[in-house]
């Protein structure tokens, strides 16, 4: 008997605004000019905030940090589409989603300071704190869709995770249990081309990232990460679709590190200038400010303002992050369980005794 | 009441649970139709459906980061690691997440979940299937471990897991799962998770064992018993956070002590217990605590796994060590 094709599949790509800043007005996401005004205002708030955590940190006074430069369409336009209810698992690379889901910047500043009160995520913003390593919490944010499932609530939980996350096992097991169970989550990576290092075609022989759904019964799809339109169109679809309760969609949002992998790295050793340069041609704010010019939405003092505006927010926060007193040394003991078990207990008064006996003052470490 | 193995006295408790609250569901691989590979999640599909006994992929990362997105929210979600040589795929989940929900958002989210791991030797299984990974989990903070020993223990123990409201390993002595029956109540009832237990009274010497290893070490305790030695047997219960004050208090008493488990011996429990006792009560030792385990080598066979897992005689030798120092 001839071999034959059972199933055949396809993976589409969208483009609405082009780097020119042409935007296809069919396809262009139902949009009020308030809120295109707020995707452009969110944008420059997370480009100026980033620009200063990485001064923050050259002049030592911020810890590492991984910059979002380039980026700021895929989180910005991806996070504004979710509703306050649902949940959103970040990796580590997605401060601008969190400024937007409400996470105060001084917050973001305390934890890549090196103070982990920075994660206490704000009652009634339903968001995981981020995920240093790669691809764990794609598997939770699974759960936490399967929880809502269970108890019937009508939310989606976005899960934020980079090219190379694509290629850890828990990638692989927390979409293929998704799948299986048919749960309201949407998986937005983020391509940005380089995981440290390593390009994105040494992640996988795979032509796209998007079809990596196939496999998983669902869904994929790729979008251009620098347009905000396509962005906001496609996770807008893929989370109403896993509120209908039809599964989950996972999205490839094309995108470009501009900078470093962290403050810690140096993309120069492997990466060509050339290639940055490129990139930056198709920078996801410049393009979106020539389509709100042409639409009378932006002029230079409108501009110029909200980027004022926005520094003026980034210093204020800065501020009173590094006003924040560090915690006392009680806070590294206290919140291992709900009840400080008799051992840990034991370390504590023993540490407090060492310390208020070396300091004499107690046992603040500030 | 009625005589219960301790498959049919955690499958109780995890059906009373499931009963008295409905955010308690539980996950695993071959846990629904088939019952689990040992049957302790048996008759539970067909009492609870499919929406609270959920036969999952052959994922472990996952089922145990599944677990801890629904305990996040909030629900009381109990996996089946289906056997502790499977249980490292999911440490990651363990040590990365589910021990530091609580500390990294400073109690803004928890996790009580409960893994059940079925662990440890002596029942002729092929390779990964008989190893004592308990250490492993006892050195992450914020998880708690917990090894019953008896049915009656299984089933309080389990209930106190399954009401903790921080991630609990429950490892499950797979060897005596079905070895010793005992009265097992119908009713509920929570044994706490801090507390050690003194299984019999003793004077001359404190033998310390957990699971498994119990039921040798009470033999070995008999046989002392007939050349008039007086062994006070302990079982530790909870793994972590241990509760060293039975222990010390039990090792100032008798002087000798001596730790049973299966575990390779280097960086086992039974190191920390050892450390235990000469931080608390060194000046009351008459001799050097024993340690009777596992060997640093890699897990036999069933051929030769008899002569690796500790036994009465060897038990025994090491009282003899310590009441003859």
């Amino acid at each position: 008997m001839p071999r034959k094709a059972i199933k055949d599949f396809s993976v589409e790509r969208l483009q609405i605004l082009d780097e020119h800043g042409v935007c296809d007005e069919e396809l262009r996401p139902p949009l009020s000019d308030a809120q295109i005004r707020s995707l452009y205002e969110w944008m420059i708030l997370a480009r100026v905030f980033d620009e200063k955590a990485y001064k923050l940190q050259r002049e030592g006074r911020l810890g590492t940090y991984a910059s979002i430069l380039g980026q700021e369409a895929a989180q910005i336009a991806s996070a504004l589409a979710l509703e306050p209810s649902d949940w959103m698992f970040p990796s580590f690379r997605e401060p601008g989603a969190s400024m937007v889901r409400g996470l105060p910047l001084r917050m973001i500043l305390q934890y890549w300071s090196g103070d982990e009160r920075g994660s206490i995520i704000p009652r009634g913003q339903n968001d995981f704190p981020i995920s240093i390593p790669v691809a764990t919490q794609i598997p939770i944010g699974a759960g936490v869709a399967w929880g809502a499932k269970y108890k019937g609530d009508n939310i989606a939980v976005v899960v934020f995770l980079g090219d190379g996350a694509t290629s850890k096992g828990d990638f692989h097991e927390g979409l293929n249990a998704a799948g299986v169970f048919s749960l309201p989550v949407v998986f937005f990576c983020q391509n940005n081309q380089w995981a440290i290092s390593v390009p994105r075609h040494r992640q996988t022989a795979a032509e796209t990232l998007a079809q990596k759904a196939i496999a998983y019964g669902f869904p994929g799809i790729q979008v251009d990460g620098n347009d905000v339109f396509a962005v906001y169109s496609a996770t807008d679809e893929a989370l109403k679709r896993a509120r209908a309760g039809k599964g989950p969609t996972l999205i490839e949002a094309v995108t470009y590190r501009i900078g470093d992998h962290t403050t810690a790295d140096d993309a120069t050793r492997y990466r060509s200038t050339e290639e940055v340069a490129e990139w930056k041609n198709k920078d996801p704010i410049d393009r979106l400010i020539k389509y709100m010019a042409t639409k009378k939405l932006w002029d230079e003092a409108y501009g110029q303002k909200v980027t004022a505006q926005a520094r003026e927010r980034v210093e204020a926060a800065v501020n009173e992050q590094e006003n924040t007193p560090a915690a006392d040394a009680k806070d590294i003991f206290l919140h291992t369980f709900q009840e400080l078990p008799a051992e840990l207990a034991r370390q504590m008064e023993a540490f407090l005794n060492e310390i208020g006996q070396r300091d004499g003052n107690g046992a603040h470490n500030g | 009441m009625a005589k219960r193995t301790m498959v049919e006295a955690i499958n109780l408790a995890l059906q009373q649970e499931m009963t008295n609250d409905p955010s308690v569901l539980i996950l695993g691989e071959d846990i629904g139709k088939d019952g689990g590979v040992f049957r302790v999640t048996q008759g539970l599909i067909e009492q609870f459906g499919e929406k609270r006994v959920v036969d999952t992929p052959v994922s472990e990362s996952a089922i145990v980061g599944l677990a801890i997105g629904l305990a996040v929210y909030g629900l009381r979600p109990i996996a089946e690691i289906q056997f502790e040589g499977f249980s490292f795929a999911a440490l990651e989940q363990l040590s990365c997440h589910a021990s530091r929900v609580r500390t990294r958002t400073r109690g803004r989210y928890q996790c009580p979940l409960v893994v059940r791991i079925p662990y440890g030797g002596g029942i002729r299984a092929p390779e990964h299937h008989s190893d004592s990974n308990e250490a492993h989990f006892v050195h992450i903070p914020g998880l708690k471990v917990v090894v019953p020993s008896t049915p009656y223990e299984a089933k309080g123990l389990l209930l106190s897991a399954i009401r903790d409201p921080d991630p609990v390993i429950f490892m499950e002595p797979k060897r005596i799962y079905r070895a010793l029956r005992e009265e097992v109540p119908d009713e509920e009832y929570a044994i706490p998770l801090d507390r050690a237990r003194i299984v019999v009274e003793g004077t001359d010497v404190t033998l310390i064992a957990w699971g498994a290893m119990l039921h040798i070490t009470l033999q070995a305790a008999k046989s002392m018993a007939d050349k008039g030695i007086s062994a006070e047997v302990i079982d530790i219960r909870t793994l972590s956070p241990l509760d060293h004050n039975t222990l010390i208090e039990s090792v100032k008493k008798t002087k000798r002590a001596v730790v049973v488990h299966e575990a390779p011996r280097t960086c086992g429990l039974g190191a920390e217990i050892v450390a235990r006792i000469n931080e608390m009560a060194l000046v009351y030792l008459e001799a050097p605590v024993e340690r009777v385990t596992g060997f640093d080598t890699i897990m036999p066979l069933p051929k030769l796994e008899k002569l690796y897992l500790p036994d009465v005689g060897r038990v025994v030798h090491a009282i003899d060590r310590v009441m003859h120092f």
